[in-house]
């Protein structure tokens, strides 16, 4: 008796609360977080979340908000850094209380920006003083400025490609897997490192879009029932060139038990000879040949093996753009941290990448890019949102590691079926999608 | 593979009833409303604890996997039984559960290592002690440890290998590079991990048979074997179908050990891990509330089906 009561008892408070849960969130105005007109304009305590732990536990963020007030002397900025980013700001935005500034998570939904952060703009006014600004705009209306952005394309060690006797980059797809093949012949490197267990650096594969063809607006062409993996579409190049790297065994021998850090040292010492990986992580690349006495200027970074009218295209795409918080009581200070991080704080050039701020030039480490005379293009962000709506519906993960660690597998033959078939369901999952999710 | 560390409410049929219909039945109300009122508040702390964090998590559980919702957003529509459809109609999503065919074998084998140990060690023997912890000591260990040092025993080169060549058997097998071998290996380590936990329910279970028994036994000169067969085995008939079941839905429910080693890569994902994919790779969060509902289900059903196959029988010795 006492016992069902009991029970009786705790499911009905279960379902109480289960839709006092669900309700109660406060609304928030969509005012626009200005940038303060007078330095003193902006006060109070802002805090920061961000996925760079190794900044924030080195002092390297400690030392930006130091600089930064000396500008600002009234605002207090405090960092929290997070491991999981992506995951724990997720759930942390079904609240009130996530940050003052926050790097926008690639789970939220383009449309849904205006509920989460507050405007920093007009697109017109934005657009032309920043790149990638197109990506964070609902609306006409500017939600996010990228912290940096990065070109894609191929790290490789200078020394082992000259040993194995290849003097300039390959143009094409079937160059490259050649020039591969002379370095597994000619020399001791593994000529490929796939990072496969770490995951994300398949996932930078898809950067390439755009690269291929030259065109900015390649992936906005991926928003309906495009069929992307047909012969000739740009992720078919991309994603064949993966698949014959691993094919012809030029990658190393067991994927699943690679190893992020491991690699960098690897390919400082001339283990590796290439990677697929952002402009990003040449700085650290070199960072970890000092670290192992080995020349720095040994890291070489190439396009993807791909021209048109004879020159190479490098698509440039955002990395994390940092928003100001719909619910924030600084929006002010918010928006001050912001745009003193984009075009003050020297970051993008430390790390060596491409900078928010269009007057800024490039960076250093894409100077064989310049000097090459390599076409920049950057990635038109128009229909981002829609494309991410259909690969979401559709369970392929253009971002995510999953369908390309499939890749690697049929290419070596440890799962069954050939590279059309695998090229065949993912044209017909995204088509399916399209129909459901995109426009 | 029997995962009793963080196992679901419904995964474990709760026993805790709450007892304050006896504390009624053996004081009667003689002393006010206080007096009634004091086993409630007694009852309250957990109470709140069992409601805070089981049954409104689950009633969430059961209210997202109505809708639509990605997870993020503020807004979710209604939608229905139609994230359950879609589980039921879209075999890919079912065929996973072919990999916890793995861990249900090594389970088999592990509750049998566990038992060999168990026997074993209830006897006189030297240093009974130490061995008791050595098998017990990989349970103790957290579960993402385990992975990642078994992630550099995997590697090609790693431990395994070296070990494997100091005997001639040295071999170039990449042990995680295809899906038989990787979800071998896999749960391999599962056996390795939960031997321990096994082990000790056994021995406890042993342990509490009378020693007169096996006394009386050995003057009526029954063998090792035979006092196995004869004492040992009905005696400990309820805890081996406890692990029965905990076999059986921790082998549905497999996630830690595959998720750190290799993310559910060179098909070695499992049901959960399916799931979590669902909810935090492609925002689906109401899909995945429904595949967890739908685990739930099925964990009750294999075990209501095993109770009725395996009833409680009370096991009289003596």
């Amino acid at each position: 008796m006492g016992k069902k009561k009991a029970l009786t008892g705790a499911l009905l408070a279960a379902a109480i609360m289960t839709v006092a849960g669900c309700s109660g969130r406060s609304t928030a105005s969509g005012e626009t977080a200005k940038a303060p007109a007078d330095p003193a304009d902006a006060s109070g305590t802002i805090k920061v979340l961000t996925h760079r732990t190794d900044l924030v536990q080195n002092g390297t963020m400690a030392e930006y908000a130091a600089e930064f007030n000396k500008t600002y002397p009234d605002v207090k900025v405090t960092f929290e850094a997070l491991t999981d980013y992506e995951g724990e700001v997720k759930i942390r935005m079904n609240t009130d209380d996530y940050g003052d500034v926050l790097m926008i998570p690639a789970a939220v939904a383009k449309n849904d920006y205006p509920k989460f952060f507050a405007p920093l703009g007009n697109a017109g006014e934005l657009g032309g003083r920043y790149r990638f600004s197109d990506k964070a705009e609902v609306g006409g209306k500017v939600y996010g400025i990228s912290t940096f952005g990065t070109a894609n394309g191929f790290l490789y060690n200078k020394a082992v490609w000259k040993k194995a006797g290849i003097t300039k980059w390959p143009a094409t797809p079937e160059e490259f897997v050649g020039d591969l093949k002379a370095i597994r012949s000619r020399t001791d490197a593994v000529p490929y490192y796939t990072n496969f267990k770490d995951g994300w650096p398949l996932t930078a594969w898809s950067n390439n879009i755009g690269s291929v063809t030259c065109d900015a607006k390649a992936n906005d062409k991926l928003a309906g029932p495009v069929s992307p993996w047909k012969r000739g579409g740009e992720l078919h190049t991309i994603d064949s060139l993966l698949h014959d790297i691993v094919e012809e065994g030029l990658s190393e021998k067991d994927p699943n038990t690679t190893n992020w850090e491991a690699s960098k040292d690897m390919i400082a010492k001339g283990e590796v000879a290439t990677m697929q990986l952002g402009s990003w992580a040449i700085t650290q690349m070199r960072d970890a040949a000092r670290k192992n006495g080995a020349d720095p200027e040994d890291i070489g970074f190439m396009p993807f093996p791909a021209q048109k009218d004879g020159t190479y295209c490098a698509v440039l795409a955002s990395d994390y753009q940092q928003a100001v918080n719909i619910h924030s009581g600084h929006k002010t200070a918010a928006r001050a941290w912001i745009d003193w991080f984009a075009e003050k704080s020297g970051f993008s050039v430390k790390e060596g990448a491409v900078p928010a701020l269009k007057s800024a030039s490039l960076p250093s480490t894409l100077k064989d890019f310049v000097d090459n005379d390599v076409t920049f293009v950057e990635r038109s962000e128009a229909k981002t949102g829609q494309v991410n709506a259909i690969d979401n519906a559709a369970e392929i993960g253009l971002n995510k590691p999953d369908y390309r660690q499939k890749l690697v597998d049929t290419a070596r033959g440890a799962q069954r079926g050939s590279l059309d078939d695998f090229f065949a369901d993912l044209d017909k999952r995204w088509n399916e999608a399209a129909g459901t999710a995109g426009s | 593979m029997t995962e009793t560390t963080h196992t679901a409410p419904a995964k474990v049929p709760r026993a805790t009833a709450p007892p304050p219909a006896t504390g009624r039945r053996s004081s009667p109300p003689r002393g006010g409303p206080l007096r009634r009122l004091t086993p409630w508040l007694f009852l309250a702390v957990p109470l709140v604890l069992l409601v805070t964090f089981t049954y409104v998590p689950v009633g969430n559980m059961i209210y997202y996997s109505l809708t639509d919702w990605d997870g993020v957003s503020p807004d979710r529509n209604f939608t229905g039984l139609d994230n359950y459809e879609q589980i039921f109609t879209r075999p890919e999503l079912f065929r996973v559960f072919f990999v916890s065919l793995y861990y249900l074998a090594a389970s088999a084998v592990q509750i049998a290592i566990a038992l060999y140990f168990a026997t074993v060690l209830s006897f006189d023997l030297r240093f009974r002690n130490l061995f008791k912890g050595i098998l017990f000591f990989p349970y103790l260990i957290n579960g993402v440890a385990i992975g990642f040092v078994f992630l550099y025993f995997f590697q090609d080169g790693g431990t395994l290998d070296s070990v494997l060549s100091w005997f001639g058997a040295g071999s170039d097998h990449a042990w995680l590079g295809d899906p038989t071998s990787a979800n071998v290996s896999l749960a391999g380590v599962s056996v390795w991990r939960f031997t321990g936990l096994n082990f000790v329910l056994f021995l406890g279970a042993i342990q509490s048979v009378p020693a007169e028994l096996y006394e009386a036994a050995q003057l009526d000169g029954a063998t090792r074997w035979q006092q196995f067969r004869h004492i040992i085995a009905p005696s400990i008939r309820p805890v081996v179908s406890l692990s029965v079941i905990l076999a059986i839905s921790g082998s549905l429910a497999v996630f830690e050990i595959p998720y750190i080693m290799t993310a559910g890569a060179t098909g070695t994902t499992t049901f959960v891990i399916q799931t979590v994919k669902l909810a935090f790779q492609f925002n689906k969060t109401g899909l995945a509330s429904a595949a967890a509902v739908v685990l739930l289900l099925i964990i009750l059903l294999i075990t209501w089906i095993q109770r009725r196959l395996v009833p409680d029988e009370k096991v009289d010795l003596v």
